[in-house]
């Protein structure tokens, strides 16, 4: 059993799925729909379980890359190559994990176009796995852009009245970050001969490339984590895209930025990322700050937890660039965490909004009347929001804080008065939609969750209060990559302030 | 065969001659027997094209040289030869539709295109000024009679008459700079001249300057781009298709050929001519698109800024370079050969549309058809995992490892701009509201539309065989 390439099965398996359905739900009456659902279920559950296989072959202890899948691609030097660690592995399970919740999300939402709506969605399972186990930069440029197109049409087809601007708003800004970098790649590409992501980690770049080629890979990934100032696709795309898209979106597209930045910045580039650090540090201190100033002023619920990801994305560049054990892992830990709170936060919204079809905030009231069972998930997932201890999103959050404390004072200081910011406007947001009167006629009639939405939250429920109490799983599985990157890196950055010293 | 002297055999142009005999006989054909001989002699073109292409393939490998080196079968000429057939073997298969219509039973169609495509292998294999001049002119004068084939539509008149009067002036201004290039060095030949010029005297920068107008114009690269739009909104639609194909790779290989061959001495010289090309034709294809609502004025713009795109590998004046020239070329003719056969299906109740409104809603009507549209869209703008990103891939890591970094960054923030109007188009077929179903696909246009989309959709998985062949092409010049 062991020569089976596990990985690229996970990658490609959604494709698979989607010639099933291309196959076998011809027509467009609701008997396609449904086969068209069923199958997308089935895709995403197997390729869940094929998936956890990884978790259970993968050594922990290994600081090398596993599963390693290598065949003769492009040319000499780009190849197809594929294999996870402990950073990259957690992504991938995250995004195996959360797509049969999208789908099961999009069951009734979605009833025009299903058949094309559940092909795009495995395309870009594919795409997103595809993603954090690449080994090459091209294939990992190949992966992470191809994910636009369906991103692109999910948005465009199945959003809200913006849908067109959202989209191309959307797919112009990434694709603008995304070439800077393709450029970098292949100025990369010449140094070393190679865009193998294992050699050059250990490769050598010359100082002056390091910045050049930093600041391109920040372009690239500052706009899809998204980082202040070039975070104002996100609010947009977010509030148009189809409930599933914005879980997909917060959940893992955001990801793929920090993902980046622990993947190629700081082993590739060390001393540039040393340099750039205060710059990283204020940006993110800017955006924990001034977006959630923004948050508060929303009136619209999925800009608001829009926002709120902007903040939480601050902390983890601000963890993974102050080069410290604890900044990294929050990192990786506080992107997990928010992947499933933020993604289950977009559930909570499209609850709501599949009821009363609108996401105004002043639409809503008293729901707790109503909708007692409702009232407590969000709840659940409002302080995880916060960070409430207990639960996984304060784990993350207090590592990164604990990291960037060693490295730099008055940037803890002013990410952790985002804290209280993100506790005013989440529970804002929460009394307004579930506590006080119940006045609005038209909420007089509203149903509790159902037994389907109850299917897709109460995992979540479950594993943001396990995480949060319990954090080991994550924090073992990534550990010894972590332990590697941060003394790889701590190492060239000392290496030249000693020779700095010596001249 | 005794009477052929020393470096005159006449093997190295078997294919040339095959194909010259061929298209006279079609013309006779067609000249005795009458225009009911259209189908035929359309038909008989397609096999004698396939024909020229295996005989092609089948001469002997490494270099062959003739007629004193002024005809040269070396890879980089079999690749674009084939590249070059390819497109317009598939230009008159798409036109079976338009000659089919009463008013456009000329038989003479297929046989101007044998002749034009005749001028491009002798362009594609010239080794001289004198035959790169021969090769372009029977490419060329073929190609403004093919313009007008639409002999009641004033439009189509004004194309061809365009074209004619832009395309002698640039010929006057190609064969000014020839003239110029040999009275400063005394020789015609790319070797010789390769061999004479080390040092750029002003005379030679002068004529090289008149000759590569010349060439820009034939490209249609920016300064040299106005004739482009006219001509391709006025032709008959796989006129325009033929166009936008099979010449463009014939003039791109031979300035290709040209500059690297036969001005290497000079290489910083025709670089800055190259790169300044290269920008502008970017940013205008880019920019000057954005607000078109003619599907085939759009195409032609797109076509000025992916030539811009193909002189990004040639400006870095290295094998890379020319192996990415050959490799975006390849992509090209296969994204544009398949946009024009989904122009020739916009078709209601026979009516041909070419307005981007048109295609509003046929990811609903038409599901497949807008699929592989708006993979050849994506393709185009230059998304991985579609063809067109790789063949961007070849000609920037070209460009960057010449160490032309402002021409990188200005080239690809301009396919971002060039991003925004193919996507305009994949958002008036999927967002937009539907409107009436097309009339039933021919099947030869599904046929060439099926094989363009899924050569662009796969290309990343075995793009192997192509790049290889592209670069012993590239290879076969230095």
């Amino acid at each position: 059993m062991t020569t089976w390439p596990i990985l690229s099965i996970t990658t490609f398996l959604p494709i698979f799925g989607v010639a099933l359905i291309y196959l076998m739900a011809r027509g467009s009456d609701e008997t396609a729909n449904n086969t068209a659902r069923w199958i997308a279920l089935w895709t995403t559950l197997v390729t869940f379980a094929v998936s956890l296989i990884l978790v259970v072959r993968f050594d922990p202890s290994q600081t090398d890359f596993q599963f390693v899948e290598k065949g003769s691609w492009l040319a000499t030097g780009i190849n197809y190559h594929m294999g996870v660690d402990g950073i990259s592995l957690p992504f991938v399970i995250l995004t195996t994990a959360l797509l049969p919740f999208c789908i099961v999300a999009s069951w009734k939402a979605i009833q025009v176009r299903v058949r094309e709506y559940m092909m795009a969605f495995l395309v870009l399972e594919t795409l997103m796995v595809g993603t954090f186990s690449a080994l090459d930069l091209v294939l990992f440029y190949l992966f992470f852009e191809g994910g636009l197109i369906p991103m692109f049409l999910i948005i465009g087809v199945w959003g809200g009245p913006r849908r067109v601007y959202a989209s191309f708003k959307f797919f112009l800004y990434t694709f603008l970050g995304s070439v800077l970098m393709l450029l970098a790649i292949m100025a990369l590409y010449w140094n070393g001969n190679t865009t193998d992501i294992p050699t050059l980690m250990h490769a050598a770049v010359p100082r002056s490339l390091q910045t050049w080629a930093w600041l391109a890979f920040f372009a690239s990934f500052a706009v899809k984590m998204p980082m202040w100032p070039v975070h104002t696709w996100l609010p947009d795309a977010h509030v148009e895209a189809p409930t599933a898209g914005s879980v997909i979106l917060a959940a893992i597209l955001l990801k793929m930025g920090g993902y980046g930045f622990l993947r190629f910045s700081l082993p590739m580039f060390p001393l540039a990322s040393h340099d750039f650090a205060p710059l990283i540090f204020s940006l993110s201190v800017i955006a924990i700050i001034y977006t959630s100033l923004v948050a508060l002023m929303q009136e619209d619920m999925k800009k608001l937890i829009a926002y709120s990801s902007v903040a939480h994305m601050g902390f983890v560049t601000m963890g993974i660039f102050a080069g410290t054990i604890q900044g990294v892992a929050g990192g990786v830990f506080q992107m997990i965490s928010h992947g499933i709170v933020s993604g289950a936060l977009f559930l909570c919204v499209g609850i709501v909004y599949d009821r009363m079809h609108t996401r105004e905030i002043a639409a809503y009231g008293g729901l707790v009347n109503r909708m007692p069972l409702y009232a407590l998930v969000f709840m659940i997932f409002t302080l995880a929001n916060v960070g409430l201890p207990g639960t996984s999103g304060f784990i993350g959050e207090f590592m990164t804080l604990l990291g960037t404390f060693k490295v730099s004072l008055p940037t803890t200081f002013l990410a952790t008065t985002g804290l209280i910011l993100s506790s005013c406007y989440a529970l804002w947001l929460y009394r307004k939609i579930v506590f006080g009167a119940l006045v609005k006629p038209a909420l007089m009639t509203i149903k509790d969750m159902t037994w389907r939405e109850c299917l897709t939250l109460f995992p979540l429920v479950a594993l943001t209060i396990w995480f949060g109490v319990y954090p080991k799983p994550v924090l073992d599985m990534s550990a010894a990559s972590v332990q590697q990157l941060v003394t790889n890196y701590t190492t060239a950055v000392t290496a030249v302030k000693a020779a700095a010293l010596l001249q | 065969m005794s009477f052929e002297t020393a470096g005159y055999q006449l093997q190295p142009v078997l294919p040339e001659l095959v194909l010259a005999v061929g298209a006279m006989a079609l013309l006779m054909l067609g000249a005795y027997r009458g225009q009911g001989t259209t189908k035929l002699v359309t038909a008989l073109a397609v096999v004698l094209l396939i024909v020229t292409g295996i005989l092609e393939l089948a001469l002997p490998a490494g270099k062959l040289t003739t007629f004193g080196g002024s005809f040269i079968v070396d890879d980089f000429a079999r690749y674009l030869k084939i590249l070059a057939l390819i497109g317009s073997a598939t230009t008159l298969v798409l036109s079976t539709e338009f000659l089919s219509n009463p008013s456009g039973r000329i038989f003479e169609y297929a046989v101007l295109v044998l002749l034009s495509t005749l001028g491009m292998m002798v362009l594609i294999s010239a080794g001289d000024l004198i035959s790169l001049y021969l090769g372009l002119e029977l490419m060329s004068l073929s190609l403004y009679v093919v313009a007008t084939s639409n002999r009641d539509n004033a439009k189509s008149t004004e194309a061809g008459l365009k074209y004619f009067v832009l395309g002698a002036l640039s010929s006057g201004m190609l064969l000014y700079g020839a003239s110029l290039i040999y009275g400063f060095t005394g020789t015609v030949m790319f070797t010789g001249l390769a061999a004479g010029i080390k040092t750029g005297s002003v005379g030679v920068a002068f004529g090289l300057v008149f000759l590569l107008a010349g060439l820009c114009f034939k490209v249609s690269a920016v300064p040299f781009h106005m004739w482009t739009p006219d001509v391709y909104e006025g032709a008959p639609t796989p006129v325009t298709a033929f166009f936008a194909s099979a010449p463009k790779v014939a003039a791109m290989a031979v300035f290709t050929r040209v500059t690297l061959t036969a001005f290497p001495g000079i290489l910083t010289q025709w670089q800055q001519i190259v790169v300044f090309v290269s920008i502008a034709s970017m940013a205008l294809g880019s920019f000057a698109a954005i607000g078109q609502r003619n599907i085939k004025r759009l195409m032609a713009y797109s076509s000025i800024g992916h030539m811009g795109f193909a002189l990004v590998g040639l400006a870095a004046g290295t094998a890379e370079g020319a192996q990415g020239v050959l490799v975006y070329l390849t992509i090209y003719v296969t994204m544009t050969l398949g946009v024009f056969a989904i122009i020739l299906t916009i078709k209601r109740n026979g009516q041909n549309f070419e307005n981007i409104s048109d295609f509003a809603g046929l990811s609903r009507t038409n599901p497949l058809l807008a699929f592989f549209f708006a993979m050849l869209l994506f393709s185009l703008a230059g998304v991985p995992p579609l063809a067109g990103f790789f063949g961007k891939w070849y000609v920037f890591v070209a460009a960057i490892k010449a160490g032309l970094f402002t021409l990188s960054v200005i080239g690809v923030l301009t396919s971002v701009v060039g991003a925004y109007y193919y996507l305009s188009i994949v958002k008036t077929m999927y967002f937009d509201e539907p409107l009436t179903k097309l009339d039933p696909v021919r099947f030869e246009l599904g046929t060439v539309l099926t094989l363009a989309g899924l050569f662009n959709i796969l290309f990343f998985v075995y793009p192997g065989p192509l790049v290889s062949a592209a670069t012993s092409a590239a290879k076969s010049l230095f």
